[in-house]
């Protein structure tokens, strides 16, 4: 039987001093229509801190996904509000949209999503070229972030000659390359072995984190924990629950599993 | 972006090969069949353009091609003669009939009766002897592509090429092969044989009217079309200029027989299966990047340049596509050149194929674009 702690606050408390990244109040997202309707979100109340690396976990068909696709502004919600850094997706044009998307978030997929006809530096490249960089400033940039995850001297091969835990520096280097302030990881080590899932996680509490970023990591890899400043617990499409370690989750012997 | 949709493009290459054969069989048949359909209508008008020196061909109003007898009385060529901005008029006989070769076969041919003064409507491309020669006495000419095969003429030891100064037998008067001439093949089988147009009457059986055209050269400065209207209001006769007397014949063609529909089938089947093979092939490819294609999208990637990407990738193979297949169709067009297969690629034709192609791409990627356009991005984080 898991040992609860006292849950931190979901919500930035009255008097708080931190710089919000992303602010959602009474989310409520339902997929379907009629008897065939699934609540995804019931009402999700959640703040995410500039400079914070807040994971995402909870169990299969909690609402997750369906919560960072919402944050992310690649699905729209049904009822309540969720700004990130001050803009209302709903808000905003499908043009306006993409556009501070492309310019906001960073992504780092649970598949990877890489190109495979493209070379690593190209897959880097995209962002940058999305957001008008010319291609020669955008493969140079690329290729410099690529060295930055180490690896500075596979730039020009594909992504499939790569391993795993490459392959996933490679995403994080797309995620990272255009300087966004959000960077958002659906699942990162979810494809790694322990050992590579833990230097991803390094890289991206180590290099991500630079420069006061915001990540939202959503996981089920409980070895992986101890990289969070909080930790939001989902269930049944609400956050139930915010905690501040690992062992505040599941108790000090649960923790490292 | 652009240059990173090729990329993924050419980078399936098994999918781009799938894509670019169907595409390509499409390109090919469609200018394979046109350019065999355009080839053999070239050829049901040849007679016409072998004969380039009339601006206007004056024949019966109810005439319905170029080898339907409907002859005309030869005061008619004096009525046109007198018409205002006619420099000169010449006229022409052209009839079936029945020839004797040498060795005593009989065969059917087309005789062809030019001016006796002016040869005009004589063949110019001879191969051997002169268009003079026709004033010699009983003199004609043969068509070099019949010296070995159609006018062949029988030996003990086989066959030997019909050449000058053999005699042929043409309604009981003899005829005198005096050169042999170079046109363009034709759509009609039997052989042709140039004379004179008082000894060509004299080589088919008697009638009344002999006269078949009447060939009109107008005047320098008069308006051609201006001179056939007067000529036709003056005689009660029709004239066709040169285009248009091809025209009428061609359009016969096409009307009394089955050759539009032939070639049209087929032509529509290159352009089905090639839309057909090209599009789910391409489909099948943009599928197998729906998830990459989503991966973009949520990365900020506008629709408007999904669809460039989309649109370039169909167009791009469109383009290759089609230079594989105008290529295999001239190359089939040069290998067949020396036959007596009708080959003929115009540039319009050409065009048309490009059109086609461009349609089979647009459709191609009509069928993948909605599905990418209406693709969530959220797609990317489910798993």
């Amino acid at each position: 039987m898991t040992t609860l702690a006292p849950s931190v606050s979901a919500i930035a408390p009255e008097g708080n001093t931190r710089r919000i990244a992303v602010r959602c109040r009474s989310v409520i997202k339902n997929y379907g229509v009629g008897n065939a309707t699934v609540r995804a979100l019931r009402g999700v109340d959640l703040d995410v801190f500039e400079g914070e690396l807040l994971m995402l976990v909870g169990p299969s068909g909690c609402g997750k996904t369906t919560l960072i696709s919402v944050i992310a502004g690649v699905l729209d919600r049904d009822e309540g509000d969720c700004q990130v850094y001050g803009k209302d997706f709903s808000a905003l044009s499908s043009g306006q949209r993409t556009r501070f998307r492309g310019q906001t978030i960073g992504f780092v997929f649970q598949s990877f999503n890489l190109i495979p006809t493209l070379t690593i530096a190209e897959n880097v490249s995209v962002p940058l070229l999305l957001n008008g960089v010319s291609r020669n400033a955008a493969l140079k940039k690329a290729k410099d972030m690529l060295a930055v995850v180490g690896l500075g001297d596979r730039v020009n091969e594909a992504p499939n000659r790569l391993s795993g835990g490459q392959q996933q520096r490679v995403a994080i280097s797309r995620a990272l390359v255009h300087d966004p302030k959000l960077i958002v990881c659906d699942e990162p080590t979810s494809a790694l072995d322990h050992e590579t899932g833990h230097k991803v996680m390094e890289l991206l509490r180590g290099v991500a984190m630079s420069g006061n970023r915001s990540l939202i990591v959503v996981t089920h890899d409980n070895r992986i924990f101890n990289f969070a400043d909080r930790i939001a617990h989902m269930d049944d499409g609400v956050v139930d629950k915010v905690v501040g370690s690992a062992k505040d989750l599941y108790g000090p012997n649960m923790a490292a599993k | 972006m652009i240059r990173y949709a090729l990329k993924m493009l050419f980078g399936d290459k098994a999918r781009y090969l799938g894509i670019l054969v169907g595409v390509a069989f499409a390109a090919l048949l469609i200018t394979q069949q046109g350019a065999i359909f355009v080839g053999l209508m070239e050829r049901t008008y040849s007679f016409v353009s072998d004969t380039p020196q009339p601006d206007l061909w004056v024949v019966d109003p109810d005439l319905e091609h170029h080898s339907d007898s409907k002859p005309l009385v030869g005061q008619k060529l004096f009525r046109v003669r007198g018409v205002d901005g006619v420099e000169w008029a010449t006229p022409m006989f052209k009839a079936f009939t029945k020839m004797r070769l040498p060795s005593g076969e009989r065969r059917g041919c087309i005789v062809i009766g030019v001016d006796d003064n002016t040869l005009v409507g004589a063949p110019s491309n001879l191969a051997s002897g002169a268009a003079l020669d026709l004033r010699r006495a009983d003199a004609v000419l043969v068509d070099e592509a019949d010296v070995n095969g159609k006018l062949a003429v029988k030996t003990p030891d086989g066959k030997r090429p019909i050449r000058t100064g053999d005699v042929l037998e043409l309604n009981d008067h003899r005829a005198i092969v005096a050169g042999t001439f170079k046109i363009n093949p034709s759509f009609f089988w039997d052989p042709v044989i140039y004379t004179t147009y008082t000894r060509a009457i004299s080589y088919t059986p008697s009638e009344r009217k002999q006269l078949s055209f009447i060939l009109v050269k107008v005047r320098q400065g008069q308006d051609i079309a201006a001179v056939a209207d007067r000529i036709e209001r003056t005689t009660g006769l029709k004239a066709y200029t040169e285009s248009g007397f091809k025209k009428l014949t061609a359009t016969f063609i096409l009307e009394k027989t089955g050759i539009l529909i032939n070639f049209g089938i087929a032509v529509i089947l290159g352009f089905g299966v090639g839309t057909a093979v090209a599009g789910q092939t391409f489909y099948n490819f943009t599928m197998d990047n729906l998830r990459h294609f989503g991966a973009l999208k949520a990365l900020g990637t506008p629709n408007k340049t999904i669809l460039a990407m989309v649109l370039t990738q169909a167009l791009v193979v469109g383009f290759i596509g089609y230079g594989l297949g105008v290529g295999g169709a001239a190359v089939f067009g040069s290998l067949i050149g020396g036959t007596s297969l009708a080959f003929s690629l115009p540039w319009q034709l050409l065009v048309i194929t490009a059109g086609a192609i461009l349609i089979i791409s647009i459709l191609a990627a009509a069928l993948s674009i909605r599905k990418v356009l209406v693709l969530e991005p959220g797609v990317v984080f489910r798993g």
